[in-house]
């Protein structure tokens, strides 16, 4: 018993509170942002952030005068578009990798690779005039297109991972019943690897909900997402830290309700070629 | 990533045209994603390198002038490019060993066993879920130097005597930005580190406290050579990572006070966007991509081997 005792005190020591001052530091300057965006503005300067008089006025603003719900709007069509032509483009191009060998495979999966790598300011020059020229500056589809360049890679690869883990055996046997290679694939494996499909498409979805460079190079005016929207706050109301810090808190709750909520398959997918490799 | 062996996918003798529409297919089902990327990431980097091999300033479109590789040679004698260089070189020579340190030290932690295990390693992520832009405004407030909550933090353990401007100091403005960073990118080093602890036998462990090996010895000899390929892994693409951001500099301090905070990518980025000089611009961005290319290509070739 006395033993058990000190082995708890051993791991509160050694665990338990290491682990709280982590966490402190993580959750430390959100919930302090959080806190802000509660605080009465003229109460901010003097007393500092408190819970005492926690008012929701900041947020009402922020609907009110500010016209956030036209940003959600604008954040929410370019997320989705992103995700359908993400998702769309690359699901049959992962079929293809997992399941056949054929001349270029690899060269061509490391085309994939090498993309997610390039520096975003290579790209954001020359999509900038792309979207000058073909007149697409300040519109949805031009803040889709940038984002898919980021979205169709990473997408054929989680892809291919999850699908990599389904069985060849099943498609073969589909196969064996009559079905086509096209109806294998749409029968019975993109049935099976859902899940990893819905975690991929959310996994774009946060990607381009937080996107900001392309957002305000090709966008910001007709088209301005969240990200953007926030960040014109500071001009437009010299620091007004309270309205910031709730645009803040509404800007970033989407993709975080969304990332916790898929995070175990996610990780699983993102890490999965780590760790083989 | 598992080998693929061909022989899997022979089948007894069909006739030609099967076989040749069998040969046609993997490549009809991957047009359309490469066609998309050619069209949407390739052609516009050739476009990048040709703008780049060209006067090309936006508000006189009309001159679009051939001059070699005449905007190279200016960066390398431009004083901007060689402050740059080094704070990318400072920039990510810090961050992502505090990165990596910090999210070692966290898998470590999220490794042992304790009863709210499955919370904390939910809650650790939330820095990697959330947009560049409010990190960057979230630290711009903790950081403002009337009513910033750091001043106040270190003002009470007496560790600074005076409120610091610490966005406006050129002295601390950078490590304030490398901080913010660190603070975004170590849940990404945890949670790899994390799937790599796990994948190392416990069996390894109890042989080795039976063998009376110390707990410094077990994570020296059994720890660390079992998470190094996830490590290595993780580090250059983080560098990588690293590097290409530049997006809560730019919202955190646009590069100010002064060139205190650039890097080159920013660097690249203001050029176009502020001076609207695209043919520089575009020279200063494919530097920094050959730069940066030596890492890409290291990485590349262990994925490369893996999916052999």
């Amino acid at each position: 018993m006395a033993l058990k005792r000190k082995s708890l005190r051993r791991r509160i020591l050694t665990v338990d509170l290491p682990m709280l001052a982590v966490l402190v530091f993580t959750l430390g300057p959100y919930l302090w942002m959080f806190l802000t965006s509660i605080t009465p503005e003229n109460r901010l300067f003097t007393e500092g952030p408190s819970i005492a008089g926690a008012t929701l006025e900041n947020y009402t603003r922020l609907f009110r005068t500010v016209g956030f719900a036209d940003n959600l709007l604008d954040s929410f069509i370019v997320a989705s578009g992103t995700v359908v032509v993400g998702l769309s483009l690359s699901v049959t191009a992962a079929y293809s990798f997992s399941r056949f060998s054929f001349r270029g495979r690899r060269a061509l999966m490391m085309q994939f690779l090498l993309i997610n790598m390039f520096p975003l300011v290579l790209l954001i020059l020359p999509l900038f005039v792309l979207m000058r020229v073909l007149g697409l500056l300040d519109s949805h589809l031009a803040l889709i297109i940038a984002n898919s360049t980021i979205a169709i890679p990473f997408s054929v690869w989680m892809m291919t991972s999850y699908m990599n883990g389904i069985p060849r055996s099943l498609d073969e046997a589909a196969m064996t019943d009559g079905c086509t290679r096209l109806g294998a694939m749409r029968r019975v494996v993109l049935p099976l690897c859902l899940p990893g499909i819905i975690a991929t498409g959310i996994y774009i979805f946060i990607t381009a909900w937080n996107e900001y460079l392309y957002a305000l190079t090709l966008g910001g005016r007709n088209v301005r997402t969240i990200t953007v929207a926030v960040q014109t706050l500071i001009g437009e109301y010299e620091v007004q830290w309270g309205l910031l810090t709730a645009g803040g808190i509404v800007g970033a709750m989407p993709a975080t309700v969304l990332f916790l909520l898929v995070q175990k398959r996610l990780i699983s997918g993102l890490t999965q070629g780590a760790v083989k490799g | 990533m598992s080998a693929t062996d061909p022989s899997q996918y022979d089948v007894p003798e069909r006739p030609v045209r099967r076989s040749l529409a069998r040969q046609v297919l993997p490549y009809a089902m991957l047009s359309p994603a490469v066609l998309v990327t050619l069209a949407i990431v390739f052609l516009p980097m050739i476009q990048t390198a040709w703008m780049s091999l060209h006067e090309y300033v936006l508000f006189r479109p009309k001159e679009f002038d051939f001059i070699g590789l005449e905007n190279f040679r200016a960066v390398l004698g431009d004083e901007v490019f060689w402050i740059s260089l080094r704070h990318t070189l400072i920039w990510i020579g810090i961050t992502v060993p505090a990165q990596l340190l910090l999210g070692l030290v966290t898998a470590l932690l999220l490794n042992q066993s304790f009863p709210w295990r499955p919370l904390a390693r939910a809650l650790i992520i939330i820095p990697w879920a959330l947009p560049s832009v409010v990190i960057a405004l979230m630290w711009a407030w903790i950081y403002d130097s009337n009513y910033g909550v750091m001043n106040d933090f270190l003002l009470r353990l007496g560790l600074i005597q005076r409120s610091m401007p610490w966005l406006a100091d050129p002295d601390t403005a950078l490590g304030a930005i490398m901080l913010t960073l660190t603070w975004q990118g170590f849940p990404f080093f945890a949670v790899m580190i994390l799937a790599g602890l796990q994948a190392i036998p416990k069996s390894y462990y109890e042989a080795a406290s039976i063998d009376g090996a110390s707990t410094w010895r077990q994570f020296r000899h059994i720890t660390l050579p079992g998470i190094s390929g996830v490590l290595v892994t993780a580090v250059l693409l983080r560098v990588i990572w690293v590097a290409n951001s530049f997006d809560v500099i730019f919202v955190m301090t646009g590069g100010g006070p002064g060139y205190a905070t650039y890097t080159l990518p920013l660097y690249a980025f203001i050029k176009a966007r502020t001076n609207l000089d695209f043919g520089y611009g575009s020279a200063l961005a494919v530097t920094f991509t050959i730069l940066l290319m030596i890492i890409v290509v290291i990485y590349l070739r262990r994925t490369g081997k893996a999916l052999r």
